[in-house]
């Protein structure tokens, strides 16, 4: 279950290709992959810049990754996700789940990015007409958290 | 009891400061004792940290809440919420 923390770029098509090379038992390969915008909240972004807690990041990343791989029958995980400066249209995280069948990979996927919004300790400041701004959390990204409590 | 304090983001660059060695009296025995320690520096401390200002906090890099007991060589973070992804 790599975890990757970088500044460089990622390759999708290879990444997926590295994660389930030599495992055929795989039958689903669910990604997300999350790109910068240039509209946030009403502003127009020029740019952002990604902060993190490095050592907890890690941690807290292979947390979520521990409990999505006790809930759902899966069998590999990535995480990759940037830091430093970024521009719009850039990729900025991917998470990749494999397993047999399409359902759990999907849930487990959702479930990965939603931990992810609210538990991983990332930053973002982004560079507006109106000045540099950290970006505030989202109260929807706490309750798309919360769902996952309940089932 | 000496902690390594760090501060991230908003935190980090209202304070103007990201890490700190402290030695920190006896009595203080919660992350909420703590903050309130650091509050009575005055300013910026006590705005940046005020008790209405929304915070995380992390002991040795695990989140935790306000009434998680210090130890002693532990490293606290306090940041705000997380905004990744």
């Amino acid at each position: 279950m790599p975890i990757k923390i970088q500044e460089s770029d990622f390759d999708l098509s290879a990444e997926i290709a590295t994660l389930r090379k030599g495992d055929p038992r795989v039958g689903a390969v669910v990604t997300f992959l999350g790109t910068v915008r240039d509209m946030n909240d009403g502003s127009q972004v020029k740019g952002m810049t990604l902060e993190h807690y490095p050592g907890m990041t890690e941690k807290a990343l292979e947390e979520i990754l521990d409990q999505a791989k006790a809930r759902w029958d899966i069998y590999n995980t990535l995480v990759i996700h940037r830091v430093g400066p970024l521009l719009p249209e850039d990729q900025i995280v991917l998470v990749a789940v494999t397993s047999a069948h399409r359902g759990e990979a999907f849930s487990a996927c959702e479930f990965i990015m939603d931990y992810l919004k609210t538990a991983a300790p990332f930053w973002k400041k982004e560079d507006t007409p109106e000045g540099i701004k950290w970006v505030d959390a989202r109260v929807t990204d706490e309750a798309a958290m919360a769902r996952w409590a309940k089932k | 009891m000496k902690l390594e304090l760090r501060f991230f983001a908003s935190i980090r660059e209202a304070l103007g400061v990201s890490q700190e060695s402290v030695a920190i009296p006896d009595n203080l025995k919660t992350i909420a004792d703590l903050r309130s320690y650091l509050v009575a520096r005055g300013n910026p401390w006590s705005e940046v940290l005020a008790d209405g200002k929304v915070l995380r906090c992390a002991l040795n890099q695990h989140m935790v809440d306000a009434s998680t007991p210090l130890q002693d060589g532990a490293e606290v973070a306090f940041f705000p919420p997380v905004t990744g992804g």
